[in-house]
Formats: structure tokens, sequence, C-alpha cells
């Protein structure tokens, strides 16, 4: 931490690192501004971030403690004539809540707990972890303690079968050696314990998205540059779930030549429909404002077909309006074939990379970087009611001419309530359709398990993604809320994996360990407003969307408005084309929250967050 | 604090950019200059090739290139050449840079053998890894150079230890990079062959390719090569197909070899019409699938025997083209050998399905006579009589064709029922693409197979449409619906056994099969949209009337020494030139022409002029 003063005068002072926000924070670096990029979180990325595996647990628990009320800091005497302090809201925990944890794998090595033949302490610390954990904002439930034994019978009979389970696989075995897969023999179990030991090969992203790869989000990173900072992997496959069966979708030319699963015919109407949807056609305004489905109906392709172009191509639900429906189908075919034959890119090492190479690209360009760092007030000129400078929580004051700020650290004023998305982290054994490769990065949709249940999206990365280590997948869901998010997506996990609360389901891959959690959805956040000064922007933070096109262009917005005159992200040069004009060429290294100190310096940092 | 960052200007980059240019060709200059005073005379006269100067001008150098090469050229001190690892290494710095020296490659093959000489074979094996090694970073400088590919194929050739699996590894990378690198493709049936990959695995691995991208000739060309060899056609198969070792010489090797058994054959049809149907404008699939329907080659045999006592001439008819000068016939007329002269119906070609030859003088002209004729093709071991009885004044003898041996073989010698299931389908995916051409066509050639005179009426309907939907192609169309409507019209002659030919008002365009009509006496060809009678046309040796009212002819080049011609009718066409009549004159018995209509008819003198060149005729229509 940096014990030194902050300089005291910068062009933009950018609160919150989550992805919009280093957006700004790059694009206004690179021409030239000068930026202060705060965050208050021990990390980059803010909900944006990818975790460890133990940097995920302690993510977990930090959520799970009351939050102490911070006392509010008079800095009134950092004012001058003609000035007024804004106070910012306190750190918001409510962008997180109804996290719960299950782990489904016993806590031990095996060979220790058989070798130790102590079944009852393993129990019960079985128990202690396994806890459905409960944070405080859900106050019907009795208040969190660190040890909570009292929980929902239904729970409890699962807390109960875990432990169980490891035995009930090994009896098991031979039954199912003989009847079925010789694979199930050699797979070997991997333990709680293991997890954490190889925790920090985990990347767990808080957000599941995918890169369109001719979204915006690509574009910009190619534009610009940034691109360099990162590696990308195509998404292999795209995969739904129907008739109670994972099924591969077939999008492009290829996926059709070779699908099992469709006719002759069906090939021939879907590659059909394909092309002719890319063009406006008389047809399409024919069914203005009516509903996608009806216009596919009409199209007489067969349930076959009507299901993977609503579910998993255009991936809206029955009621979307046609237009909505093409622009989505569209979107999804020009990205087919970029960079693969499915139209989406991960980045390796998980999503919280991309905010963080944008970050760097700014500290690159001058910007500066503190983490634990946050703003406790803005001096607001009573004329012009502008934001004039910032006070941080040390009671510097920074005058700045424009300020940026994550949605959290704004006051809740909306009186709406805001919608939330439902999240599952999960990690499996095994893929939900095992195919030849054992390295697919899958894209699975969901269309509701029954009435009144949202369309999940599930996204199910491999180990070469960088995400998780070898014999595990990383699987994420995604809806928007209708309840919490294990009521929401439990149904659907109990369908696709083998749980405790699906023992029947032998066959599908076992959950390791998951956590279910809810976030706000940002989206519809204005930019300006919320009763503060004109120069002042708020970034709204997640949306529900695959893509990552929201975030863009509101960053490309708020950027507009504070340069209107300037380019957006242009392309950053060649290193071997940069001058360092006289002072010390390389960016200082010692400081510890500043960036840009080279790719190791980085790697250090983000595991620094563990 | 931070500096803040400046960059470079674009032209600060140019420079910098250009002095870098600079520096690269100095470098590349020199080593070329140290390297040519190391490679012989020889060598140096090779380098003048059309691209080394287009490189040297390119790079502004021609003068000073010309120049040096000149006077290495004068004081050229090496007879033997220097074969060392320096040059090795110096050549290597040259072709990493540029890969598509011709010269260079060669002088470093004469190096590497000089060295094999020299070196431990261990060290040779070394060298040549090394060799391969700097080749690929030739080949990702330039994928396609023909000199980086072939230098590779030498130096896998020569390796003492090679490793083909690696080759094989490096051809699937640069095939997954561009799977039509044909250079590439050629290297790796190269490593194919001398390795030995099993076929079966080669099969798999263009399942691999198409699967990726189905657009791709080469590998479904490959996929045809494989498969007679994996599986080849059973033998207890209909037509007398499997080939023992050594192939009985009465067939030829050809005509079974790319056959494939049945059940593969389904599987294969259930592939390329997953393409198809997925995209049915790609061609690759079309053809290949072109190829799965078969094409068999008719057995080679004489069809007809025809001999006439007033011309005392043979003819005969032949069931593909062949040179009528180094055809092997021997002609033997009452147990005697004849000497006779074999030549084909018209100088213009060597290669005809039709052969002649005059008799001497005498020899059958006596009208009560009998003779026999045996026409032998000794080097395809089989023969066919012919009798000329007393009274008669000609006589032929020929199979009774039936139409699968005279068309149908040019499509298919599949079963039927497969060839009607394949036609259901094309038909269901007409129904979803009606103007598909490549549909259309499959289509059309499925019905010839199957039958050509049952599904007469909707293969011409199908050619309307090939012909609206790809008007790019419609004379194609028009000549290949030609080519069916006189097939056909040959078959129902052959039914009804006459020898009068007639095809009116069809919009023919061109004339083929003209073979089939050696005994045809009268032909009727009105009201089509012919421009010419082709040299083939001299093959209707027994031609008496020949009727082509309104029709756009120019040109009569095939109305050649045809000995029974008596009637030309000719109305209404495009001759415009007496020369043009000029072949009539080779027609002895022509007296009856009809030439109203052309615009030859306006020409001063027309009449005097046309009885001198054609005085044999009495009848004259102007």
């Amino acid at each position: 931490m940096a014990a030194e003063e902050l300089p005291s005068e910068f062009d933009v002072v950018i609160l919150g690192t989550g992805l919009p926000e280093s957006v700004v924070a790059a694009a206004c670096s690179r021409v030239g501004q000068r930026v202060l990029h705060l965050d208050r979180r021990s990390y980059y990325a803010a909900n944006w971030a990818s975790f460890t595996f133990n940097g995920l647990l302690s993510w977990i628990q930090q959520y799970q403690e009351e939050p102490q009320p911070k006392e509010v800091q008079d800095w009134s005497s950092l004012l001058d004539e003609g000035e007024e302090l804004v106070y910012l809201s306190n750190p918001d925990s409510a962008s997180i809540s109804n996290l719960q944890v299950f782990c489904f794998t016993s806590e031990e090595d095996e060979e220790e707990a058989q070798s130790s033949d102590l079944p009852n302490p393993t129990e019960e610390k079985a128990v202690n972890e396994d806890t459905d954990v409960k944070p405080s904002a859900d106050s019907n439930e009795e208040a969190t303690t660190e040890k909570q034994e009292t929980v929902g019978g239904a729970e409890e009979e699962q807390l109960q079968v875990t432990p169980t389970e490891g035995e009930e696989q090994d009896t098991d075995k031979p039954h199912l050696s003989t009847a079925q897969s010789q694979l199930e023999p050699t797979r070997k179990r991997i333990t709680y314990a293991h997890l954490v030991k190889e925790g920090r090969r985990f990347n767990i992203d808080l957000v599941s998205k995918l890169m369109y790869s001719r979204g915006s989000l690509v574009d910009l990173l190619i534009k610009s540059n940034v691109s360099r900072y990162a590696e990308f992997k195509n998404v292999t496959r795209i995969l739904t779930y129907r008739n109670g069966n994972v099924e591969q979708v077939p999008c492009s030319r290829a996926d059709v030549f070779a699908s099992r699963q469709l006719s002759v015919v069906e090939k021939r109407k879907l590659m059909r429909f394909l092309t002719s949807c890319m063009e406006e056609t008389e047809e399409h305004q024919a069914y203005s404002g009516r509903p996608y489905l009806e216009f596919l109906c009409d199209q007489k392709l067969g349930d076959n077909l009507q299901h993977f172009l609503l579910h998993s191509i255009a991936m809206v639900t029955e009621d979307t309006p046609i237009e909505e429906g093409l622009a989505a189908t569209r979107h999804f075919l020009r990205s087919l074939g970029r960079y693969g034959n499915t139209p989406f890119l991960f980045p390796l090492y998980g999503l919280g990379e991309i905010p963080q190479c944008f970050c760097r690209m700014c500290a690159v360009f001058g910007g500066i970087y503190c983490l634990r760092h946050s703003v406790d007030c803005l001096v607001v000129d009573k004329d012009t009611n502008r934001c004039k400078a910032v006070i941080d929580n040390r009671g510097q004051r920074i005058s700045c001419s424009h300020f940026v700020v994550e949605d959290s650290y704004v006051g809740k004023k909306a009186a709406a309530p805001r919608r939330l998305l439902s999240r599952a982290v999960l990690i499996t054994d095994g893929s939900v359709l095992p195919s030849d490769s054992d390295q697919q990065v899958s894209m699975v949709t969901i269309p509701p398990v029954a009435a009144r249940y949202p369309v999940v999206k599930m996204v199910e990365l491999c180990p070469s993604t960088m995400t998780c280590i070898p014999g595990t997948y990383l699987v994420h869901l995604t809806c928007q809320s209708a309840g919490s998010a294990y009521e929401d997506l439990a149904p659907v996990v109990t369908r696709c994996f083998h749980t405790p609360d699906s023992p029947d389901q032998e066959n599908r891959p076992s959950v390791l360990w998951c956590v279910y959690f809810n976030m706000v959805d940002g989206s519809g956040v204005e930019l300006e407003g919320h009763g503060l000064p004109s120069n002042v922007y708020v970034c709204s933070g997640l949306d529900s969307t695959l893509g990552h096109e929201y975030a863009i262009r509101q960053a490309e917005l708020i950027f507009q408005k504070i340069l209107p005159e300037e380019d957006f992200c242009p392309p950053a040069p060649n290193p071997e084309d940069i001058i360092y004009d006289g002072e010390n060429p390389s960016t200082p290294a010692g400081e510890e929250d500043e960036d840009g100190a080279g790719e190791e310096g980085k790697r250090e940092q983000s595991q620094t967050q563990e | 604090m931070h500096g803040r960052i400046k960059i470079k200007s674009t032209a600060q980059q140019e420079e910098e950019k250009r002095k870098e240019r600079e520096k690269k060709l100095k470098i590349y200059v020199s080593a070329r200059d140290t390297c040519f005073s190391k490679v012989t005379r020889v060598l140096l006269i090779q380098v003048v090739s059309n691209h080394q100067v287009l490189f040297s001008f390119l790079c502004g150098l021609c003068v000073s290139y010309l120049h040096s090469m000149f006077l290495l050229d004068t004081h050229c001190q090496r007879k033997e050449g220097i074969l060392d690892e320096e040059a090795l290494q110096v050549t290597q710095q040259l072709l990493s840079s540029n890969p598509d020296f011709a010269t260079l490659w060669n002088y470093r093959r004469e190096i590497l053998m000089h060295l094999e000489t020299v070196k431990e074979k261990d060290e040779v094996q070394k060298i040549y890894e090394a060799e391969l090694a700097f080749l690929e970073s030739c080949l990702k400088l330039n994928p396609k150079s023909y000199g980086s590919w072939h230098h590779r194929c030498w130096v896998s050739a020569r390796l003492p230890r090679p490793d083909w699996s690696r080759e094989l590894s490096l051809c699937d990378r640069c095939l997954s990079l561009d799977d039509r690198n044909f250079h590439c493709w050629d290297y790796r049936r190269m490593v194919v062959k001398v390795s030995g990959v099993p076929v079966a695995q080669e099969l798999g691995f263009t399942d691999r390719l198409i699967g990726s991208n189905f657009s791709n000739y080469s590998s479904w060309h490959y996929r045809s090569t494989l498969l007679p060899l994996l599986h080849p056609e059973s033998p207890e198969s209909p037509s007398p197909s499997h080939e023992p070792p050594q192939p009985s010489p009465s067939h030829s090797p050809q005509t079974q070899s790319h056959r494939v058994c049945e059940e593969q054959l389904l599987k294969e049809y259930e592939l390329v019409q997953n393409a198809f149907f997925t995209d049915p404008n790609d061609q690759s699939a079309w053809f290949y699938y072109r190829w799965l329907l078969g094409r068999a080659e008719r057995e080679e045999m004489i069809s007809c025997v025809y001999v006439s006592r007033d011309e005392e001439r043979v003819a005969v008819a032949f069931s593909r083209p062949v040179n009528a000068q180094s055809v092997s016939l021997l002609l033997v007329l009452d147990g005697q050998p004849q000497k006779v002269e074999w030549k084909s119906v018209h100088p213009r070609f060597k290669h005809s399905p039709v052969c002649i030859c005059d008799l001497p003088p005498g020899t059958i002209s006596d009208i009560t006579n009998e003779h026999n004729l045996t026409v032998h093709w000794t080097e395809k071991y089989t023969h066919r009589d012919c009798a000329l009885y007393t009274g008669r004044t000609e006589s032929w003898c020929r199979d009774s064709a039936t139409d699968q041996e005279l068309f149908r073989s040019e499509l298919s010698v599949e079963k039927t029922s497969v060839l009607q299931s394949e036609l259901q389908s094309c038909n269901q995916l007409l129904e979803l693409e009606p103007l598909n051409k490549w549909c259309l066509l499959t289509i059309v050639l499925l019905m010839r197979a199957l039958d050509p005179l049952g599904y007469e009426k909707e293969t011409l309907a199908h050619f309307q449409t090939l012909k609206e939907v790809d008007p790019m192609r419609s004379a194609y169309y028009s000549d290949l619906c030609s080519k069916f409507i006189i097939e056909n019209t040959v078959l129902k002659m052959e039914y009804a056994e006459v020898r009068v030919f007639s095809i009116t008002d069809k919009n023919l365009t061109t004339l083929c099969h003209l073979d089939q009509l050696l005994l045809v006496t009268h032909i009727n060809l009105s009201s089509n949209q012919l421009q010419q009678l082709p040299p083939q046309f001299a093959m209707l040796q027994c031609l008496e009337v020949l009727e082509v009212d309104n029709n756009r002819i120019e040109n009569l080049e095939g109305v050649y020494h045809l000995p029974k011609l008596e009637e030309v009718l000719l109305k209404n066409n495009k001759i415009s030139a007496l020369a043009d009549l000029q072949p009539l004159a080779s027609c002895p018995k022509l007296r009856r022409l009809d030439l109203r209509g052309n615009p030859v008819t306006q020409a001063a003198n027309i009449e005097s002029e046309l009885t001198a060149l054609l005085p044999s005729v009495t009848d004259l229509l102007l």
C-alpha cells in the first residue's frame, strides 16, 4: 500500500474496476487524460472478477459477514467557499445476496479417511462445511454463525448423504462397471481437500458471459490492441437441454453437415432459414410486432429446428417479438465462423482478465491504480453543480474534471426494486455431454424446465481454459431471477447433474461443489442523474445478456460525454514505437498498487488477491 | 512520477522500417554474392531464371545484380565448387528470406550429397534433421513455395532414419491452416506412400477434413482413390468384376478397379447427401456424387462391320474411338488376309469410332459371288464376321445394342434400386430447392440412367428449367439436351429396326453419336438450331438423303466422301460462300441440291459456278 500521498490533480477519477469503468479508464488514459483508478476492494474487476477457489471461498466469507457500519467522517474542513460535500454510500453489500454453498464431495482424501477409519469426525466436519450458508439478508432464517448446525430438513438430509455418498459410490462401482461404462472405475473421485489444495488453478468468474466473435468487445479489443494482453479459446460447441437430454445444436455449416440428429431435409431447411434470415425480407416485415416463435412456427421447420433456432441460436423467449429475435439470430450468425465453429470466445484464465487488460492499457499510458482505496465524498461547486474534486478515504482532496463511479458506490435512491440475476457455479467431475475430446467448452441453453421458471444459460468450461483443474469442469449457470438463485437454478442442476437430490442420475456428471448467489442486474441504470453533479457518471454494472454489448456501449457513451471530441480507444502503438521522454523509462515497479509493471507484475498481483 | 508516453510519428516509423529493410537487403546481397562465388559456373547460368531476375528487379538491384553476375561468370575459379558447411550456412541465410530461390536449393542438395560421402551416418542424420527444421521455417514464410516442398521431399527420401509420423503431422498442421494447399497434398501423398500408412487411417483423415469443411475437392478426390482399395466391389456382384491378380486380357484394368462395394457405397451416398442437402450450391459434393453413381467403361469391341459391293469398301465401327492409322486390324476375306489401308472417314480427325478401307478393285464386285469377311482387332483379341451373299449389294453385321450398352454406361452400373432411391432423395431436395442447378442436373442424369425413354418428358422440362436458372451455361445444357434427344432417337430407331433417322423441330444444337448412324440411309434434321455438319458426319457411310432445311448451317465440312449421297436439302440455312459447298464435290453420286433461302444464292454467276463445282448435280434449286 502506497503510504505516500497521491498526486492531487487528475482529469478523470474512476471508482470501481469493473469492465465498463476499466474501459473508460483505458480510453481516457489512451488519449492523454490523467486517470486515477480506485477500487475499495483488494482485487481488480469488482463483480466482474475471477477468483481462485480459495479466493472465492474468502469472497463468500466476506459476504457472509455483517458489513461493519462505517463511521462517516466529516471532511468539511477541506471545503472552500461555495462548495459542498456529497457523500457516497457505504459499500453496497446488497449487490450480492442469497449466497448458498454446497459441497457434495468428501472432505478429505478418501485414502486418509479410510485409513484413519474414524467416520464420526469426518462426518462432523462435513456437516460444518456443507452447511447451507445463508447471508443475513435473509432474515427469516436463523442468524448466520460461523458454525451453522441448524438448517432446513431437506438440506440436512443432503448433508448426511454427502459423506455416505462416497461409500455408496464405492459399493456401486462393480455394478456400474459391469452394467455400462468402463470409464467409471478410472474416474478418480476428487475430494474437497484436493480442490482446496489445487485451488489456485481455478479461475472462477463471478459473472458468466461469452464474447461474441463479432461483438463490440472483440472489436474493441482488436481495435485498441488490448487483445495482446490476453489469450482466448473458442467455445467449441453449442448444446441444449431438451426432452431430458443434452443435445448438440448444429449451427455452423460443418455442424449441420456432421449432425446425426437431423434428417437431410431438416438440414436443408435449417441452412435455408439461416441464410434467409440474414437479410430483411418482406416476409419478416409482415410479422412485425408478432412473436418470433409465431414466425418460426409458420416456417414449418419442425420441432427440432424450432427449438434450436429459438432457444439456442436466437436465445430468446417464446414471446420475444420478431425484430428482436431476428436481430439476435443475425448477431449469432455474424459471429459464427470468424474464429471457429461457434460464435463465441472465452478468455483463458477467466473473464476477470478482460477488465484487467483494460486497466493495464490505462496504466501503460500513465493511469495510476490504487486498490483498497475508495472515495468518501465529492466536492461539488454549488453554483455550477459540478464535481470539482473528490476526497478519498484518507482525507486527501483530489481535484478532477470528471468522476466515473460504479453504481454500488452510489446510494440506492431508485424506488423500483432492482432486478436480480441468479447465478450458480458448479465444480463437476465430467462433461454434460461427453465426446471424443474432453477439452470442450460448451454453451448450453436450457429452456424453462417448467412454467414460470426462467431460461437458463449454462457455460461449461474445461481445464484447458485455465479455469479449473484436470478432471473437473467448471459450470456457470445464469438466469434472470424469479426467486432466489437456489430456487431458480437448483431444479436445472438436479436435472443435468448427479447430485444427492438426483441420486438416480448416475450417468450424469457429479457435482463436487457448488455455490448459488444472486447479483444485481444493473441494466437500466441511468448514466447520469441520481441527484449527482453533471460531471459524475454512473456505471451500472452487470446485465443479464450473454454478450458484452451493454457494458461496452455504456463505456463508450461515458467516454463520449467526457471527451466528445476524442477517438474511443484508438490502436495502441507497438511497444517499440513508444519513446519514453527523459525520465525513468520504466514504470516504477515498487508500488504495489500500480499496474503496468509487465506481465509478471500483473500475474503476481492477481495472485495476491487470494 | 510517470513519464508521459510519446509515440513515434509515422515518418519516423517509415524511416526506421526503411533502414531495417536496407540492412536486410545488404545482408541478403552480400550473402548471395558469397554464395555465388562458391557456386560453380554451371550453377551461375541456371541463376538467370525469370524468377530471380524478377526478384532483383523488385529489389531495385537489377543493374548491379547483372553486373556482379557477369563478373563472377568470368572469373569463376571454382571448377569443383565448394561444398562445405559454410556454404550451407550462407545459403540457409539466403533461403530463409527467399525460399523460392531454386538455384540455391540445388546447390544445397549438392553440398548435402557431398557431406553424405564424408560424414558418419549419425552425423548425416543430424544434418538432415536440421535441414528439415530449417525447411519448416521456410514453409512458415511461404507455405506454397515449390522449392521448399520439393527439397523437403528430397531430404525425406535421403534421411537415414526418417520420422514419417512427424512429417504427417506437419502436413496435417499445414492443411489445417489451408486445406487446399496442393503442395502439401502432394507431399503428403508421397509420405503416405513411402511410409505405408494404412488406407483405413487415410480414409479417417479424409473424414476429418470433410467434417471440418466439405467444400474441398482434394479430400473428396482422395476419398475416391481410397475407397476402392479399402472396400473393393465384391466378386459375386453381377458384373464380372473381381480382378484376379493378373487381369484377364479381355478387360482393361480400369474397368472395375474403381468400383466400391455396395455396403460402403450406401454409406457414401448418405455422407454426400448430407453435404448437398446442407449446401446444395457447393459443387464439390455433387462432383463426388457423380463419381459415386459410377461410370462404367464400355467393353472395347467391334460394334459393326459394313461392306458395300458397289464401292468395294468396308466400314468398321468400334465401341470407342481408335486411331485409324495405328489400330491393329486384320481383314480376312474368304480366308485370305487382305492388305488394305485403314483410314478415318475425315482427314480432320485421326481418332474416330469408324474406320474405312477400300478393297482392291474387282475383289467383291461380282454380284454373283458370295463373300465372307472377318475383321480381327488383334490387340483386343476380338473379331467380327460378316457375310455378303449372292445378289446383295451390301451387308452388315452388328449387335442389336440395347440402351444399357449404348448410353447408360455413361452414368452408372449401379443397381436400379439404388439409383431409384437416389432419384427419390434428389427429388426431395428439388422440392425444397426447385431452382438448384446441381440438383436438376443430377436428376436428369439419374433419369437417363434409369429409363431414358420413360423419363424423356421430365428430362426435357428439367433442361428448360436449367437453362433459365443458369443462363450462363444455357449452351451447355442445349448441347447436353441435344445429345440425349439423339440417344433417345437412336434407341427408338434400334427398336424399330429402320434405317431412317429423323429429329425435326427439337432445337438440336449439336450432333453426336454419329457412329451409331453408320447404316442410316435417310436422315432428316430439319428445323433445328444446327450451325454445322461436323467432320464426324462423314461416318454416315450409307447416307443417301440428307434433309437439313431450316437450320443455321454455315459449314458442310462433314458432308465429305459420302459414297451413296444423292440428295442434299439445305433450304433456309446460312451458307454464304461457294467455298462452303466445296465438300459436296467429294460426293460422287450427288444429283439433287436445294439451296433456296441461303445467302449464297444471291451471288453473281452462282449457277454456272455451281455447275462447274458439282458437275454431277442435275437438279439444282436456288
